[in-house]
């Protein structure tokens, strides 16, 4: 297990290990007994493993289909906007559907688990009132239920951007990796927060519904990038202030890959056709979204101790 | 407990012309002390936790900037200072009135809820029984929750194998372990509840009133499982109400009454005093002096007030009576006391009280004088019975006939009492 998931343990009153050292003739077995105290109050991978399982199950129980149904939604989508904006409305972006989907599964894997972890404490009430266990299996299992659609739905991307005949092999797609990792503690640190939040402060949930409706438009995903720096000028790192547009941007540019400006209009298409301006702006993104993190572990763990009382 | 303590500054209340009040130092301790020998698994202290009313507390966002501090309106202590420690392998009875505060002590030690102030320390495999299958899920299958709740309560997937089948075999649903928990009835439902709870090898049992539910035959099982736990040595805390399952059970109990812990020992003593401070003792009369909130426990001969002790007295000296009371903290604010010296065949000879509003009392020891300047000319071994009661509402708590004797030599021989008489004789 991971020092970072070892931070998210309980706060100090249900820890164990009272006077360490007065009990020194049962310290096997003391030791024993707080190992099986930990075990309840420390983010277990199992445990969260489990939850994501049965929010799967509990999901696609009694339909034929099952799983298959979150794939086929992108899938959809993939044709209706390849259908909307490439043949009746021309958006001036090549092989549209494919730019949008390299954006939009992040950009859905990131909503959707900030917005279910917000409420992940609140629909659990029952649970948290009466059985002790790590609280914060609770936002991440929410975050672990979107990844789990996340890589099924990336990977149909990619059969289906292959059967259409498109290239996205190359170096390019290795920029996915610290984009992903980013995507993810920031998902994580943001999901932390509100989920903590929402407990007490219970507008938390609809203002982030509300907030994240307009946080879409603030990502390069429906739009080309060459917008903004065309509105923007040099203040264009402003706009890349927000991680998820850097990774939304990092993302087209490892799985749309090209071509970075419009070839027919002049259109500026992806942020950058290079590697560099994407690891810089990844390294920003990158040391707000650990910020984020910390903020969200802190405020979670602040919180979690009265969230018994405040359900 | 030692009931005779000698005031250390005996501040003298002159109540009437020959009742002195002497109250003891207020340190007395009037909570049975258990001794703990094996290690101590359970450890609160001086835990207290406030409940703050929703309506005063901030819940939305702009309250939460506009105003840093909450207010502190409606703020309720559902507990204060709770003092416990349980040592691994006993059997503890949480007893008390509604809203005493049982499920508030029980929820904060199994780390729910997290106190106001003070420490709470628990070692080991907490098992909490506060509602049966909490957690379940209607929509999954018998065998997927006890997983999920399994996992849940800190086991691996491994220890969860080894457990799943006697599992099933307790909560006697081989044939629907399958079948998804909303269909199954209520009982089956308690009943896969409960046997997953006992079967994580808590070290720590924590059951709140659960076993209310469920049919007899059910309700029995689950009494032999917690007796199970005992025999192996477990640490078990449950909270009920049916005194006789504490009596019957437990090794200890913990009283509350308005979140303080009035008691703590012995099963028989606590349900005692219980049934008197719930009222159910009422109807057979004053309590036994042994659990009243103002127990007398000793009575002393002597001449002054704190004078030496003695026995034997000679018509014309000066007799005091001195009566020591131990006093809860749940006595009432005066108590008025009526003492009969008893002679032959119980014979009230005379009675003392105390003026009729009662004398002040505090918790610790209350030693109530009664002075009789003059001995009569009386013979014979005498004995006190005194009634303590309620001065405000004039109800009897108790009463109590000492052993104890003291005689006066008159020098009558034959009767009881020297009186003046003629003789004379008429045909």
């Amino acid at each position: 297990m991971s020092n970072l998931v070892d931070e998210w343990s309980a706060p100090a009153t249900q820890r164990d290990g009272r006077r360490p050292g007065t009990r020194g003739r049962d310290g096997q077995e003391s030791r024993m007994l707080a190992r099986r105290s930990r075990a309840q109050t420390r983010v277990r991978w199992e445990l969260l493993r489990n939850l994501i399982r049965k929010d799967l199950k509990v999901k696609y129980k009694g339909s034929t289909l099952g799983f298959a149904w979150s794939l086929a939604n992108p899938l959809l989508l993939l044709a209706v906007y390849t259908l909307v904006f490439q043949v009746i409305m021309s958006a001036g972006v090549p092989r549209f559907g494919v730019y949008l989907m390299s954006g939009l599964l992040i950009w859905n894997a990131f909503s959707a688990s900030v917005s279910s972890a917000s409420g992940s404490v609140v629909f659990n009430a029952n649970l948290v009132k009466k059985v002790r266990f790590p609280l914060p299996v609770l936002p991440l299992s929410a975050v672990g239920f979107a990844l789990v659609h996340f890589v099924l739905q990336l990977i149909v991307l990619f059969v289906v951007v292959a059967a259409l005949g498109y290239s996205f092999v190359g170096l390019q797609l290795f920029l996915l990796l610290p984009a992903f990792a980013i995507a993810m503690i920031f998902t994580v640190g943001l999901s932390m927060l509100v989920s903590g939040l929402n407990v007490r402060y219970r507008d938390t949930e609809h203002l982030l519904e509300v907030a994240l409706l307009a946080w879409f438009w603030l990502n390069p995903i429906v739009y080309p990038v060459g917008l903004i720096h065309k509105l923007l000028r040099e203040w264009t790192w402003i706009y890349f202030l927000n991680p998820m547009a850097t990774v939304v941007a990092t993302f087209q540019r490892a799985i749309y890959k090209g071509p970075s400006v419009n070839p027919a209009t002049g259109q500026g298409i992806l942020a950058d056709p290079g590697y560099l301006f994407y690891l810089e702006h990844l390294a920003i993104a990158g040391v707000i979204s650990l910020g984020l993190l910390w903020l969200g572990i802190h405020v979670f763990r602040r919180m979690q101790a009265d969230f018994a009382e405040d359900l | 407990m030692s009931a005779q303590q000698s005031p250390a500054e005996p501040a003298v209340i002159e109540a009437s012309g020959n009742i002195a009040v002497t109250p003891a130092p207020p340190d007395t301790p009037s909570v049975g002390d258990a001794g703990v020998s094996t290690p101590v698994v359970i450890q609160a202290t001086g835990v207290g936790k406030k409940f703050v009313s929703y309506h005063r507390r901030a819940t939305s966002l702009k309250e939460l900037f506009v105003r840093r501090g909450r207010t502190h309106g409606d703020d309720f202590w559902a507990l204060r200072d709770i003092d416990v420690e349980i040592g691994r392998g006993q059997t503890v009875g949480l007893a008390g009135a509604n809203g005493s505060g049982k499920s508030t002590l029980l929820k904060v030690l199994a780390g729910i809820l997290r106190p106001t102030q003070g420490d709470v320390s628990v070692t080991g495999r907490i098992a909490s029984l506060l509602e049966l299958g909490a957690g379940f899920n209607g929509e999954l299958t018998g065998r997927d929750n006890v997983y999920l709740n399994a996992s849940l309560l800190g086991l691996s997937r491994r220890e969860i194998d080894r457990m799943f089948d006697s599992i099933v075999d307790f909560a006697e649903l081989p044939h629907k372990i399958d079948d998804e928990v909303k269909h199954y009835s209520s009982g089956q439902y308690v009943r896969l509840g409960f046997a997953v709870a006992v079967h994580v090898d808590p070290d720590v049992l924590l059951v709140d009133e659960v076993l209310a539910v469920g049919d007899e035959a059910f309700q029995k099982k689950c009494l032999a499982k917690i007796d199970a736990f005992r025999a192996e040595g477990r640490t078990i805390l449950f909270v009920t109400h049916s005194l006789d399952l504490i009596e019957s059970m437990c090794d200890r109990i913990l009283v509350l009454e308005s979140g303080s812990m009035i008691f703590d020992g012995a099963p028989a003593v606590g349900t005692r005093l219980l049934r008197q401070r719930l009222g159910s003792l009422s109807s057979d009369g004053p309590v036994p002096h042994e659990f009243a909130v103002a127990r007398p426990v000793s009575v002393t001969f002597s001449r002054d007030p704190g004078g030496p002790p003695q026995v034997q007295f000679n018509p014309g000296d000066r007799l005091t009576v001195s009566i020591a009371l131990d006093v809860t903290e749940h006595a009432p604010e005066r108590l008025y006391l009526h003492t009969y010296a008893l002679g032959p065949h119980e014979l009230p000879v005379w009675l003392m009280e105390t003026p009729p509003g009662g004398v002040p009392c505090a918790a610790g020891t209350l030693t109530v004088d009664f002075t009789v300047p003059a001995l009569p000319e009386l013979l014979g071994a005498f004995a006190i019975s005194v009634h303590v009661s309620d001065a405000a509402t004039g109800a009897e708590l108790t009463r109590r006939r000492f052993e104890d004797l003291f005689g006066i030599n008159g020098s009558q021989a034959g009767g009881l009492l020297k009186i003046d008489y003629e003789t004379g004789a008429r045909p």
